[in-house]
């Protein structure tokens, strides 16, 4: 039992957050903005040079083979920047969906161009798709970056297929979306071709784990960044003749972020960490972790703009960029209520 | 990163689990479930001596003062087995955690043999004078006066919230041995032996009906010359050091004991058909994750070897479980309904739920109230000015 990271890991950690403090900029990112909301040199040079984007994919198919813990310290160094890219989507869901439910040649053909940064992928369930011969119809909404994908790995209660963006029958619409940063879209399929994973249940069931890990990863980095960009103005901004970070008042919403912060910290690792080892927690550790870290990163978010005062209400400061990625994530795969629910049932002795 | 226990710790786990609950099946099933401090006090010293006899004093401390030398790993086994066993909570946490490892870092060789054997062995019990009337969260204000006077150290003042000094041998007392001196400066941290005429301990009746904590009066009382720890005038800097001893493995254990209590909160609200409210169910939840989070915090902060920088998880746990313990208190009132306001007892006396309901307000004031923790982390934590002092 030891609770820090590995010398590989603390330098996984240290790169990924050298690398996103100096590419993804506010400038970039609000260039992604108006467009589809994918700062595309950002994400090839993620994928291609740093070498990341299968941080937790196997070797085989041009991963790194690490694990949970090692893709959480990159999405909480994403998540430091807003960085505008498809990790959650592209990588977390789709790639680690195909890596866990896909055939042989699914995984050949797909995995090295989602980790290469080539392809981008998406991924969502539904309520309920129709089946019939090799294609499938219905609707999904809500689907992260789905206009800027290339493939769509969509699922139901039933199965999990890949679906071309160019296959026939694919309708995709841009949905114009708060958070500019991973917009929306909904995909209508009428008799679209569609390829079932082989194990879609399993494949959906480890999109979910890895985005939930992924969303409170990205949580903790905009939570801590919110509160290291708030600390900063707290020194430099002088009213009444004085710091304003030396009023009680001021200090002691800092002192609340911080503690949120340092237990958001614990759930991202203690959930990776749970689910590289197989525990039994895992499930437990999911939950709280993606509901504890949404929460923090929204009260952050949300006191990052009050603390700022007006000028945290204007479109030309970033705070407004960690804000609405906060309300995303609180709403993405779950929200709050649906994730203590689960923890609810678990320690109640009704989980089936 | 490694949270999973080897093979031998679980060998080790199986040890620790089966000693302790042999013990709370045999000789000590009187005291076994109990979740105050102050109930059968003197049974409990009797426990601390037993647990002594057999090597589980101390586990953490060096094997030649009494202890195992246990791993960190060790003990948090030991700290979460002995909670889950349901054994009560150790009578002497100030002399293990506090008094021990203040003289194993700043005492002298000959102090190391006078005390640290005995607190280990459960034949010393300690308890802490530190606050007084008029210095509470302004600890530096303490006005309890030392001086050396033919060979001794005489101590006149006021100590309050001394905890458990009733049943205490000895008592660290901060005491102001320097005529005139202000705040930080002139403390001197004195040992003294409580049993001696210029020493009286009156209780402090508590808003649950128990009282745990005394108010300490010093009259002309004595200690030898060598009782200081640290150099005359070193006070300040060793009771900073003492204070940060307070977040040892030993959290651990508390927070085993909070499983205890929010597991009787479930079982209750399983029984009276809380369960099914989803607004209870909500606050069941958090307060699950947030005991996970504490225990993995704890982990977190203890494994941290790194010490050159400010530990984040270390500044915000104080807060953190005090926080979560004064809300559970309140998710325990809500479950039970107005049953959770009567008791069976003749006595104003409570069972474990509404007394923690109870208690725990004291959670949020003691060792530094949340509004200092507040400040300490801001100013600590984050570099804020520091607070002005006023000239009063």
């Amino acid at each position: 039992m030891e609770f820090v990271f590995t010398e590989e890991q603390a330098m996984i950690g240290e790169t990924a957050r050298a690398f996103f403090a100096e590419s993804a900029t506010s400038e970039h990112t609000r260039k992604a903005m108006a467009g589809d909301g994918i700062d595309r040199a950002l994400w090839r040079s993620f994928c291609g040079e740093l070498g990341l984007g299968g941080v937790a994919l196997p070797e085989t198919y041009g991963g790194a083979g690490l694990g949970m813990v090692e893709f959480a310290l990159v999405a909480e160094a994403a998540g430091a920047q807003i960085a505008a890219i498809p990790l959650a989507g592209s990588i977390a869901m789709a790639a680690h969906a195909i890596a866990a439910g896909g055939s042989e040649s699914q995984k050949a053909e797909i995995l090295p161009r989602l980790i290469s940064g080539d392809v981008i992928g998406a991924c969502a369930g539904t309520q309920m798709l129709t089946v019939d011969a090799n294609t499938i119809s219905g609707q999904v909404d809500f689907v992260a970056h789905g206009a800027a994908a290339d493939l769509f790995v969509l699922g139901d209660t039933e199965g999990a297929w890949i679906v071309r963006r160019d296959a026939p029958g694919v309708t995709v619409t841009a949905l114009t979306t708060m958070d500019q940063t991973r917009p929306f879209a909904r995909v209508t399929l009428d008799r679209a071709t569609a390829e079932p994973l082989p194990k879609g249940q399993q494949a959906l069931q480890t999109a979910r784990e890895c985005g939930w890990v992924c969303l409170a990863a990205e949580a903790l980095g905009g939570a801590q960044a919110a509160l290291d960009k708030t600390v900063a103005y707290a020194r430099e901004r002088i009213q009444f003749g004085r710091p304003i970070g030396s009023f009680q008042a001021y200090k002691h919403r800092l002192a609340d972020m911080v503690i949120e912060i340092e237990q958001a910290r614990s759930a991202v690792f203690w959930a990776a960490c749970a689910v590289d080892e197989g525990s039994d927690e895992a499930a437990l550790a999911l939950h709280a972790a993606k509901s504890f870290c949404a929460d923090t990163f929204f009260m952050c978010a949300s006191n990052m703009i009050q603390l700022h005062g007006g000028i945290g209400f204007t479109w030309e400061h970033d705070a407004h960029l960690y804000f609405k990625r906060a309300r995303s994530i609180q709403t993405m795969l779950g929200n709050g209520n649906y994730h203590r629910e689960q923890v609810a049932k678990m320690i109640l002795g009704e989980a089936a | 990163m490694k949270l999973g226990f080897s093979p031998e710790e679980e060998l080790f786990r199986a040890e620790c689990a089966d000693w302790l609950n042999a013990q709370m099946a045999g000789e000590f099933r009187d005291i076994k479930g109990i979740s105050t401090l102050t109930e059968k006090a003197e049974r409990r010293k009797e426990w601390e001596q037993h647990l002594g006899a057999h090597g589980w004093g101390c586990i953490g401390w060096p094997k030649e003062w009494g202890g195992r030398g246990a791993t960190l790993a060790e003990q948090v086994i030991f700290a979460e087995e002995y909670a889950r066993a349901g054994v009560p909570g150790r009578v002497n946490h100030i002399g293990i955690e506090l008094a021990g490892p203040t003289i194993l870092t700043f005492g002298t060789e000959d102090q190391k043999k006078r005390f640290l054997p005995d607190i280990a062995a459960g034949n010393t019990i300690f308890c802490q004078g530190f606050s007084e009337p008029g210095a509470g969260s302004d600890l530096a204000s303490v006005r309890t006066k030392g001086r050396l006077e033919n060979g001794s150290w005489v101590v006149n003042g006021q100590k309050i919230w001394t905890s458990l000094a009733h049943i205490s041998d000895w008592i660290f007392v901060v005491t102001r041995t320097e005529e005139g001196s202000k705040g930080p400066k002139g403390l001197t941290f004195l040992m003294m032996p409580i049993d001696q005429p210029g020493i009286e301990i009156r209780p402090i009746k508590q808003i649950n009906g128990d009282a745990e904590f005394n108010e300490t009066f010093f009259t002309d009382a004595t200690c030898p010359e060598d009782s200081l720890i640290g150099a005359v005038g070193d006070g300040w800097r060793i009771a900073m050091g003492l204070l940060a001893f307070e977040r040892g493995v030993s959290t651990l254990g508390q927070q085993m004991a909070f499983r205890n209590e929010l597991d009787a909160i479930i079982l209750d609200a399983k029984a009276n058909g809380a369960a099914s409210d989803s607004l209870v169910r909500q606050r069941l939840a958090k307060a699950e994750i947030g005991l996970r989070l504490m225990r993995y915090g704890a982990l977190r902060m203890l494994s941290n070897t790194d010490h050159s920088k400010v530990d984040g998880a270390a500044l915000t746990y104080k807060i953190q479980w005090a926080t979560w313990r004064r809300n559970l208190g309140e998710l325990a009132m809500d479950v039970l309904g107005q049953a959770g306001e009567v008791t069976d007892n003749a006595d104003y006396e409570w069972t474990m739920l509404p007394n923690l309901f109870l208690y725990s307000r004291a959670d949020t004031i003691y060792g530094g109230t949340n509004q200092i923790q507040r400040n300490l982390i801001a100013e600590r934590g984050l570099g804020m000015p520091r607070e002005p002092r006023g000239d009063v």
